[in-house]
């Protein structure tokens, strides 16, 4: 019954235009923009869910496409599909948008419609990007993504939100740019916009090596990838919750979703020729972010630096092909990285919204993010004390957590390639632990600091439904990835074959 | 169909304890107490049961192996990655071993546990259902144990390896008030970690040259494998065996806390003592002894591993023994007296004994598990007092306490007919008798470390139960013997501390036992060697009239009466005497020190220098802010174009773009 349905389509414009609806309609009651927001948001994920239970798991082709024409005289077309490295994102991006419309409940006083507003907006777009095939579209959702997002935290920030929505607007703006000259090449090359026309096109060396740069430059300050990640920690520090849910959970996966669209595919050999760069960055991100993790005073920030960290996995994961393939002389261990990375995105999509949430639920009763001025939360809030060690243990890597698959799947990947490799991603298993476990040992344990903390009362049925659907995801997914990992396998072995192809 | 049931009577030994975990950790406040200790006593009952009729299936009958797959857990890159269970001989024993501990424990702790609402502060809501909590927190402990042991693949071993460790971080940090709690707890883990990564590491190397990580396949692939070497820096050629089981090792000496990663487990004793006797003496420490001797198929390729696994072994048996005779705390005594015999039973692995080290584990966990509930028992009594100071002459006021401690204590000594003799003598000889470098040491370790274990042993129990008592009025007066919830895990615990190692002595070291559960090359078989001078418990008996290691007890437990019964006044004298040397077992060799003014203060340090100096000054300061009033001195130069708004930037950087594009175009 529902393949009939354009189902892309209803999950990008029914939430954009959901959104102007609650604008236009909830402006005089905030309760009516609430519970219009949560509808919509609602019918957008069960609308997504078709995508799931429909999906072909035998096949790497894209699925529940959608082609029109759009500008025709300079070919771009409306075209849509997902197939299995955009599906679970989008899923991601349906069920976090439920959680933030929920999250901000009662919490987001001012404006509140317009803040709703935002969050479908932003999904929508996000949706699409996650769903274009044609590259002048995924551009224009890509840049659309921006102004919800500036206007979040510039709107509903901290005292510091200027600042903070200039440099992540430059910051990623000044990445795009370099990705639309790329694109504008690309299809005076081939002569069309279409993804996948550009993936089997052959590119000669030389630009393949200043595509790839321009791509890089793009998707490394939306991963963030050190050195380009200074933005993040400012914009989640000064971001409203839903903002940093939105932003930890979906917006950085932009970047490592660009990495498998555009640099793999349509870049293989620069790709082999600078995956010793993308490799050297993502074991820095986890190891110097790990230490810089380490002594951060403020929660936000700490979740921030530990989201480059975790990051650092994804990239890692998806360029340790051809360190695998020299090593080995084989392919076999490369759909491991690939995959693990894509589990990892996922995974800390939950995690890090999780995380991120659970700081907000302090931060709604103490306004203080700074872990001095907790102390022995656990003695009032027991429930949430429960919540929060299992999400940091999940932040850990412990094993039975979603937390584990990606990074345990990526390490083994990286033995494969170089035994160092593997010795310095798997230093995130003390690191992590360090500044995740130190943190939950300043806030939680210990005698209660000071009366305020004495007088805060546990989460309330709202935000126990919030944080026990995401454990319940990071539990599901730590202890069964079998049906994930089926979905994107098709995908991925795709992939492999394609990038092992040289293009020259 | 009898697979079939020996398959679900697998799944039920496992789930049983984590219903009871669920149950009492997550519905402790509408059940309450009585609801929450039977359900976790009744699931770890049900294990026990069932592991039982597994062990008379596998062991006693002798009917094959049962190894199952549960479910896949997933499959990537053509490799399978299932959760399942192999149940050979090894895994049999030690399922016995963790379910009968931990239902003795489980008892024990209705009566430790019984006004656990004083150890909290009365408004924490933290306290109002600890006791339901604690109950939960040890059914998860026995639910993850089984699952290491139980496995039959490296994922599932790692997932139990690290769910051990979870539960004894929350347990040692259960008293979550208390600051050295939290500390000790978070040391635990990190120190866990540490060994982790290793293993970790070990895992990886696994796969990437077996493309498997189920023991069946990886172990018979091991011998084609022997000859491979690796080369993990330029020049340097590994072989691929030393490499895995080094890497597998560590992991083992974070879990079962040999030197240098030992440090975290005297911390530990923060916890309540219950669990001091199930995870940090009895079964969780010794999960990396089980799992070496589960990888002996590896580790019997390489000698270099062996040896670095005896003489690592030596350290700890010897070096964390001298610390256990200084100790003040009834606890700290057992804690270290636990590091030194995990060390004798790392010994017996490198040795190639492996069954003897799992024998001494079993023994050990018995013996060790009685001696901390013991203690535990006195510490009741005491108040809550742990200082052996402040005891004395107890004997008379808690006869079972008295009996089944003095019975521990000799277990531990190797007092001739207790189990740890059996086990610990043939440690002793297997090491005699192994020829591989670093054996010499480790034998004059372990033989030593005889004299020290009396010692430090005997100290305890005469500064405990004999002599004068010491404390104070009030806490004399309510001086009494523990309720019978106390007492008779004592006991039940008591019995194979006297009778294990007789009874299994002939099978577990010198026959067997283990059958293909543990492979030995024949050029390390030191068990086949001492088992054709062996003939029987009452020669091995009266065989030890005539050796070392009985006199070096009697020694060290003559010195202990010496000490603290004749001349009371001789310790204060030599430790005034040999001043520098107490210094230093009193600063624990310095690890302590050394670790967090090294590794902690070190990674904050780094963090803060990566912090300031990188993102905050050369990535933000010098590339961002600096581009930034590099953009705004050239727009002051140009003032027209400098106007501070945003859009006008935006709009600048749209007409740069669109003048490229046009030059690109034109071109």
């Amino acid at each position: 019954m529902f393949s009939d349905l354009p189902l892309l389509s209803l999950v990008i414009w029914l939430p954009i235009l959901g959104g102007i609806l609650v604008l236009a309609a909830g402006s005089r009651n905030a309760l009516e923009a609430r519970v219009l927001s949560l509808l919509i948001a609602v019918v957008t994920f069960g609308i997504s869910l078709p995508l799931l239970f429909n999906f072909n798991t035998t096949t790497a082709a894209m699925q529940f496409t959608e082609l029109h024409p759009w500008i025709s005289t300079w070919s771009i077309n409306y075209h849509l599909g997902v197939d299995g490295i955009s599906m679970p994102l989008i899923l991601l991006t349906t069920f976090t948008t439920v959680l933030v419309i929920i999250a901000g409940w009662d919490v987001v006083k001012s404006k509140t419609a317009q803040y709703m507003a935002s969050f479908l907006i932003m999904e929508g777009l996000m949706n699409g990007v996650f769903a274009s095939v044609d590259a002048a579209l995924f551009y224009v959702f890509w840049e659309a993504m921006l102004i919800p997002m500036f206007l979040i935290i510039g709107v509903w920030g901290g005292p510091r939100r200027i600042y903070a929505t200039i440099k992540f607007f430059l910051y990623t703006f000044f990445g795009s740019v370099f990705m639309l000259v790329a694109l504008i090449w690309l299809y005076l090359q081939s002569g069309s916009f279409s993804i996948l026309d550009f993936q089997t096109m052959k590119i000669g060396m030389e630009p393949q090596i200043y595509l790839f740069l321009a791509f890089l430059i793009a998707f490394a300050v939306k991963v963030p990838m050190w050195p380009v990640h200074t933005w993040l920690p400012d914009a989640h520090v000064e971001a409203p919750t839903g903002g940093s849910v939105v932003l930890a959970a979906i917006m950085l996966k932009m970047g490592t979703y660009g990495f498998l669209r555009f640099s793999l595919p349509i870049t293989p050999d620069a790709s082999h020729q600078l995956s010793w760069l993308i490799i050297l960055l993502s074991l820095i991100a986890v190891v110097y972010i790990g230490f810089v993790a380490i002594v951060q005073q403020d929660m936000k920030k700490l979740i921030a630096y530990s989201s480059i960290s975790h990051m650092g996995f994804v990239t890692l994961g998806l360029f340790l092909a051809w360190a695998i393939m020299t090593n080995t002389g084989s392919t076999q261990g490369v759909a491991l990285g690939i995959e693990g990375a894509m589990v990892q995105m996922i995974s800390h999509g939950f995690v890090s919204g999780a995380m991120f949430l659970s700081v907000g639920v302090l931060y709604d009763r103490m306004h203080s993010r700074l872990i001095k001025d907790y102390g022995g939360v656990a003695h009032a809030m027991p429930l949430f004390t429960g919540f929060m060690v299992l999400f940091a243990m999940a932040n850990a890597g412990l094993p039975g957590t979603s937390g584990f698959v990606g990074e345990f799947m990526v390490i083994l990947a990286a033995f494969k390639g170089n035994f160092w490799y593997a010795f310095l991603a798997g230093t995130t298993l003390i690191l992590g632990a360090s500044y995740t476990l130190w943190m939950v040992k300043r806030v939680f344990y210990g005698e209660v600091a000071n009366p305020q903390v004495a007088a805060l009362k546990d989460i309330n049925a709202r935000e126990f439904v919030i944080l026990g659907l995401l454990a319940l995801m990071v539990l599901g997914l730590g202890l069964w990835p079998a049906p994930l990992l089926d979905i994107m396998r098709p995908t991925v072995n795709h992939l492999v074959q394609h990038i092992a192809v040289s293009k020259l | 169909m009898v697979l079939d049931n020996l398959h679900n009577v697998n799944i039920a030994i496992v789930l049983a304890p984590l219903v009871g975990a669920l149950v009492a950790g997550l519905f402790g406040g509408p059940i309450g107490r009585k609801g929450a200790h039977t359900v976790a006593i009744l699931g770890v009952a049900v294990a026990f049961l069932l592991s039982l009729s597994q062990f008379y299936h596998v062991v006693v009958q002798d009917r094959g192996v049962i190894s199952q797959n549960v479910y896949t857990w997933m499959v990537a890159d053509g490799v399978k990655f299932e959760v399942g269970f192999l149940i050979d001989k090894l895994s049999a024993l030690m399922m016995v071993v963790v379910t009968f501990v931990s239902l003795a424990v489980h008892l024990y702790t209705v009566g430790y546990m019984a006004d656990d609402e004083h150890n909290w502060p009365h408004d924490s809501l933290m306290g109002r259902n600890s006791y339901q909590r604690f109950f939960g927190y040890i059914s998860l402990f026995t639910f993850s144990m089984l699952m290491l042991v139980m496995a039959n693949n490296f994922m599932q071993l790692f997932f139990g390896w690290e769910a051990v460790g979870l539960v004894s971080y929350l347990l040692i940090g259960f008293w979550l008030n208390r600051p050295s709690a939290v500390y000790a707890n978070l040391k635990a883990f990190l120190v866990n970690r540490v060994g982790d990564f290793g293993f970790l590491l070990g895992i990886a190397c696994v796969l990437a040259y077996f493309n498997s990580l189920n023991y069946a396949d990886v172990f018979n692939a091991a011998s084609l494998q022997k000859d491979v070497m690796i080369s993990l820096w330029p020049g340097a050629h590994w072989s691929l065996m030393t490499v895995i089981c080094l890497l597998l090792f560590v992991g083992a000496m974070g879990k079962s806390a040999q030197v240098p990663l030992h440090v975290w487990l005297p911390d530990s004793m923060e916890g309540p003592t219950p669990i001091s006797a199930l995870i940090h003496a009895a079964t969780m420490v010794t999960a990396g002894i089980f799992m070496v001797a589960r990888m002996s198929p590896l580790f019997e390729w390489s000698d270099t591993a062996l040896s670095f696994v005896m003489v690592i072994g030596g350290i700890t048996a010897l070096f964390m023994g001298f610390l256990g005779v200084i100790q003040t705390d009834i606890k700290r005594v057992i804690a270290y007296s636990t590091l030194s015999q995990l060390g004798y039973m790392t010994v017996a692995l490198g040795a190639s004994a492996y069954a003897a080290g799992v024998f001494h584990l079993m023994t050990h966990a018995f013996f060790k598990a009685l001696l901390f509930l013991g203690a535990g028992s006195v510490i009741m009594a005491m108040h809550h007092d742990q200082d052996m100071r402040n005891m004395g002459g107890l004997r008379k006021y808690m006869p079972i306490t008295w009996i089944t401690t003095l019975i521990g204590s000799l277990a531990l000594i190797g007092a001739p007919g207790f189990a740890g003799f059996f086990s610990k003598d043939t440690i002793i000889e297997a090491v005699h008798e192994s020829h591989l470098a670093g054996a010499g040491f480790a034998y004059w370790s372990v033989l030593l470390g005889v004299f020290v274990t009396a010692l430090y042993t005997f100290r305890m129990y005469f500064m405990v139960f004999h002599g004068k008592p010491r404390m104070d009025q009030h806490t004399r007066e309510h001086l009494r013997e523990t309720p019978w919830v106390v007492t008779v895990p004592l006991i039940a615990l008591a019995i194979p501390s006297v009778i294990s190692g007789w009874m299994y002595v002939g099978q577990m070291s010198f026959g067997d036992f283990f059958g293909s559960a543990i492979y030995v090359a024949p050029q390390h078989d030191v068990l086949g060697e001492l088992a054709k001078g062996y003939h029987g418990q009452w020669a091995m008996v009266l065989h030890a009239f005539v050796s070392a290691p009985f006199w070096l007890a009697a020694a060290g437990v003559f010195t202990a009466w010496l000490f603290y019964m004749r001349f009371t006044e001789w310790p204060a004298l030599l430790q005034a005497k040999l001043h520098p040397i107490y210094t230093i077992l009193d600063n624990k060799y310095g690890f302590d020190r050394f670790n967090d003014w090294f590794f902690a203060g070190g990674s904050r340090g780094i963090g803060r220098f990566f912090w300031h100096w990188g993102d905050e000054r050369a990535i933000d300061g010098l590339m961002v802010n600096g581009s930034a009033r590099t953009v705004g001195w050239a727009a002051a130069v140009v003032r027209h174009l400098q106007s501070g708004y945003l859009y006008h930037y935006a709009f600048a950087m749209l007409l740069g773009l669109l003048l490229m594009l046009g030059l690109f175009v034109m071109h």
